[in-house]
């Protein structure tokens, strides 16, 4: 009897947990409802990061100049953000997209532009973005500045990144707080996104 | 010293450094993905020239973009350029951004409370 219990009970358990599992296609889908300029979704290479800029530039072509750069710089540095610092999820056998499979998204909202990406983590990025980001979202905009400065002038920085400046600069140049999100995906392995706005 | 004559692309910007004018002048996009590869030969030039350098530096920098893998490099620039200034040379740095262009602007005065020259901040027109 308590044997069948047990049973039960580790099926159930085990049925939440995978209904529990986060759901890559249906973040997707919510987040591309409205008007959609720019989408990249798959693995990102260096070659398709160069079209992509392109890509953008001439979607962005009719928005204001100031608004214009804003947008550029900010999908710029985030893009080869995740071409730098995303993960690759173990290969097992169930996907065709093996690499760093990132989500880039530009959307046109009522009040400006939204800008959402989402990758692939594990723990030590987890606790990094999670310090740094909640860091910066507790900066008024005189200090953001500082905080700029000093990791720029920062020796141990290296030009290949590092030390979160990327972060600092989105945030300065959006003008708003970095809204994010880490979700449990595999153990190890997290799903981290990212949603920013660029006001008109 | 042979000048730098670089040709701008839609990732890397104009270069030009001339040591018998004394020009130091970056123009255009910095975007790359390694700002490294880029800029050592520039900052390079400069330590080289920093032996020898014309009484009058005249640097002009006219960014429409630039990433903040490039911003390093080019703080590493400035710092050449300090150097230069350091050592009792006039060095005068102009630092162009277009209208409206806050952003630019706030970099060029993030870069002069670094660096220890007076910018010169110059509004040019879209």
């Amino acid at each position: 009897m308590i044997l069948v219990f047990f049973f039960i009970f580790v099926t159930i358990n085990l049925y939440t947990k995978k209904s529990m599992t986060f759901n890559v296609q249906e973040w997707l889908d919510n987040n591309t409802k409205n008007e959609i300029l720019f989408l990249f979704k798959g693995v990102i290479t260096k070659s398709l990061l160069s079209n992509s800029f392109e890509e953008i530039e001439s979607k962005i072509e009719n928005a204001p100049t100031k608004v214009k750069k804003k947008i550029f710089n900010v999908l710029v540095e985030l893009m080869q953000n995740l071409h730098h610092h995303s993960s690759i999820l173990p290969d097992d056998g169930s996907s065709k997209d093996v690499g760093k499979y990132v989500i880039c998204i530009l959307r046109k909202d009522s009040n400006g532009y939204r800008i959402i990406s989402g990758n692939f983590i594990q723990d030590a990025q987890k606790n990094f973005l999670t310090k740094h980001l909640d860091h910066i979202n507790t900066l008024d905009k005189e200090s953001l500045k500082e905080l700029y400065k000093e990791i720029l002038n920062n020796q141990e920085f290296s030009a290949k990144g590092g030390g979160g400046l990327g972060m600092v600069d989105i945030s300065r140049k959006s003008g708003s707080k970095l809204d994010y999100n880490i979700h449990d995906y595999k153990p190890g392995y997290y799903f981290f996104s990212l949603n920013i706005n660029i006001l008109l | 010293m042979e000048p730098i004559s670089i040709e701008g692309t839609p990732k890397t910007p104009t270069v030009h450094f001339d040591s018998n004018e004394g020009v130091v002048e970056i123009k255009g996009r910095s975007i790359p993905e390694n700002s490294i590869e880029f800029y050592n030969p520039l900052v390079d030039w400069l330590e080289n020239y920093l032996s020898n350098p014309a009484e009058l530096t005249k640097v002009n920098i006219q960014l429409e973009y630039f990433n903040t893998s490039s911003s390093k490099c080019i703080l590493d620039v400035f710092k050449k350029l300090e150097a230069i200034y350091k050592s009792g040379n006039e060095v005068v740095i102009n630092w162009f951004y277009e209208e409206d262009d806050e952003d630019m602007l706030e970099a060029g005065e993030d870069y002069q409370s670094i660096i220890k020259i007076p910018f010169k901040m110059i509004e040019t027109e879209e």
